[in-house]
């Protein structure tokens, strides 16, 4: 039984209400939703450590991501890859071009972040620029990122080349679960534990933190500042490389010089949602918003799937403006 | 030769002087107590020592070495830590993480344990509240974790910034007791105070900092018997 009101007046579906479809789609919404999700906290996680140590909003890590995909994209090319149709492969030799691919991408982005970081930052920070000046360079870094992968590709999309097909590995409550859905996320998860644990067990972690809870004192103890803002910039982009290249072998179409944006504003939106500084915000975040982006799709319609994030966004921060979990990374503890 | 050095150090923030020209020494062995009202550059000083200020003019010298353009966390690792003003605990780490990252910089960060012990020694009530995070204790417990960080970095000079404001007396006693006692276990020890009786009855030697420059120095008991020290610092008239 579906209720699907309609409010303009030829009857052409402008906005859906349509609750039945959420209710027969809720499981494959859900689970899609984790993929994609898992695929936001990555890149949140970008945010949310550079906010943490220098509480500066890092907008061009929209393009430290896309270097990334465009890592993987000529990862697969260099590998002798083109696009059209799906090569079979054995699992052996699927592991192992991924493998490759994911070591590129995450390569790439981190190189991508700390030469920002170079570039862009370090001069103003030598300055002592006030934030807006740091805000400004960030719009600006993005920019002129995106304007590199235009000058070198175009501005036309590259077609999509495949390595795997997604197949139905079990389903869970009629919903079938896809390989390619179990490794993005498992994978995701690992990278970041790792990174979790690197931030909370480890020395250098340690002086991560005691940067984003009081820089002046961390030097007296003996950190370098400087490179913990460097090492925040790298972990960042090696995570956004590793999205990176989930998102192109999820992504209906290939990588495109733009295509960092939207995802970025998403998984900065998911980091604000749990909580901006805060790591296990940045997860929380990111699958929230890719699982309730999926319901309002079904819900509303796909045309409203993006606006439903930020909505989101806006309710959750009426009530919480710190976000769901709300600590900095200073103070966020295993 | 002295542990410590500053030779017409000058610092300022932005266009405006905060030291003009200071000269100071600490020898080896001592403690030397920096006095002075507020505002009068003691922090700035201790700023400067640690690296975490530039300066603007003269030259800073650790152990015969010229350190007054070596990296902040750097001079660490030659032996000069500190207790800032305002403790500056990490709120987000427990009493352990807090200590251990005073010993961020050691090379030798195996054995600790012995560091540990003495600090707990020192601070009983620390070794009792190991995994209480910092930004949920008392104010005299923060100080007891800020003294103790530095001293985990086995300095050879230990920077003390009003390490008694704004505790109890029985407190303070206590403070300033084993400020004492680690000094004789072979730290030298640069303490700024504004509690300038018992900071000059502890001192070997006094230096007394007025509007960023030195206005007096001697020995601790000269300066607690000085009649215009008395007035200023002491609260007699
Ligand atoms: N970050 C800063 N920017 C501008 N001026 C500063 C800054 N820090 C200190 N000052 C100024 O420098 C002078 C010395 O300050 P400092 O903190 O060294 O004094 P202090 O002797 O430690 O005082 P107190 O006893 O109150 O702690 C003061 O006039 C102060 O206003
Ligand atoms: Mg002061």
């Amino acid at each position: 039984m579906n209720h699907v009101v309609t409010f303009l007046a030829d009857g052409s579906d402008w906005i859906n209400f349509d609750v039945g479809a959420l209710r027969d789609q809720f499981w494959n919404d859900t689970i899609e939703g984790l993929s994609q999700g898992s695929i936001y906290a990555l890149v949140a996680l970008g945010y949310t450590l550079v906010y943490g140590v220098l509480r500066l909003i890092n907008f061009a890590h929209s393009e430290v991501f896309i270097f990334g995909v465009f890592g993987a994209y000529f990862t697969f090319f260099g590998l002798g890859f083109r696009p059209g149709p799906t090569p079979e492969l054995g699992a052996g030799e699927l592991i192992l071009y991924l493998a490759l691919a994911l070591i590129v991408a995450m390569l790439v982005s981190g190189a991508t972040a700390v030469v920002v970081e170079r570039v862009a930052y370090r001069p103003l920070r030598r300055r002592g620029a006030p934030p807006l000046v740091f805000l400004i360079t960030a719009i600006g870094a993005s920019f002129v990122l995106q304007q590199i992968l235009f000058i070198w590709r175009g501005g036309n999309q590259e077609r999509a080349i495949r390595l795997m097909r997604p197949q139905e590995v079990f389903t869970i409550f009629g919903a079938s679960v896809t390989n390619l859905q179990i490794i993005i996320v498992l994978a995701s998860i690992v990278l970041m534990l790792i990174a979790n644990t690197f931030i909370n067990r480890t020395r250098l972690g340690r002086g991560v933190r005691a940067v984003a809870q009081d820089p002046d004192t961390a030097t007296l103890m003996g950190v370098n500042k400087e490179r913990v803002i460097m090492l925040t910039f790298l972990i960042g982009g090696l995570l956004a490389g590793a999205a990176a290249l989930f998102y192109l072998m999820k992504a209906p179409t290939g990588a495109s010089y733009q295509g960092g944006f939207l995802l970025g504003i998403k998984a900065f939106t998911a980091a604000v949602l749990g909580g901006i500084g805060n790591l296990r915000g940045a997860l929380l975040g990111g699958l929230i918003l890719g699982i309730v982006e999926n319901y309002g799709q079904s819900v509303f319609g796909g045309g409203w799937r993006d606006i439903v994030a930020f909505v989101l966004l806006v309710v959750v921060l009426m009530f919480r403006p710190t976000g769901i979990l709300g600590e900095s990374l200073g103070k966020a503890r295993v | 030769m002295a542990l410590l050095e500053l030779s017409d150090v000058s610092v300022h923030y932005g266009r405006i002087g905060a030291l003009s020209g200071i000269s100071l020494t600490v020898e080896e062995g001592e403690i030397v107590t920096l006095i002075g009202a507020n505002g009068a550059g003691k922090t700035t000083t201790m700023r400067a020592i640690s690296g975490i200020r530039p300066l603007s003019g003269g030259k800073i010298t650790f152990d015969g070495e010229d350190i007054t353009k070596l990296r902040a966390d750097l001079r660490v690792v030659r032996g000069i830590s500190q207790a800032p003003e305002g403790r500056g605990v990490f709120p987000g780490m427990t009493v352990l993480e807090n200590l251990d990252m005073g010993a961020y910089a050691r090379k030798d960060r195996k054995n600790l344990a012995e560091d540990f012990e003495r600090v707990f020694t020192l601070f009983p009530r620390l070794g009792e509240r190991k995994s209480q995070v910092g930004g949920t204790m008392s104010g005299g417990e923060q100080q007891m974790v800020a003294i103790g960080r530095a001293l985990m970095a086995r300095p050879r000079l230990l920077l003390l910034d009003e390490p008694s404001m704004g505790l109890a007396p029985q407190f303070i006693q206590q403070i300033f007791r084993i400020i004492t006692e680690i000094n004789q276990q072979g730290t030298t020890v640069l303490l700024v105070e504004q509690n300038a009786q018992q900071a000059l009855s502890r001192a070997h030697r006094a230096y007394v900092l007025e509007t960023g420059s030195i206005s007096k120095t001697g020995t601790g008991p000269e300066l607690l018997a000085d009649p215009s020290v008395k007035e200023a610092y002491l609260g007699v008239a």
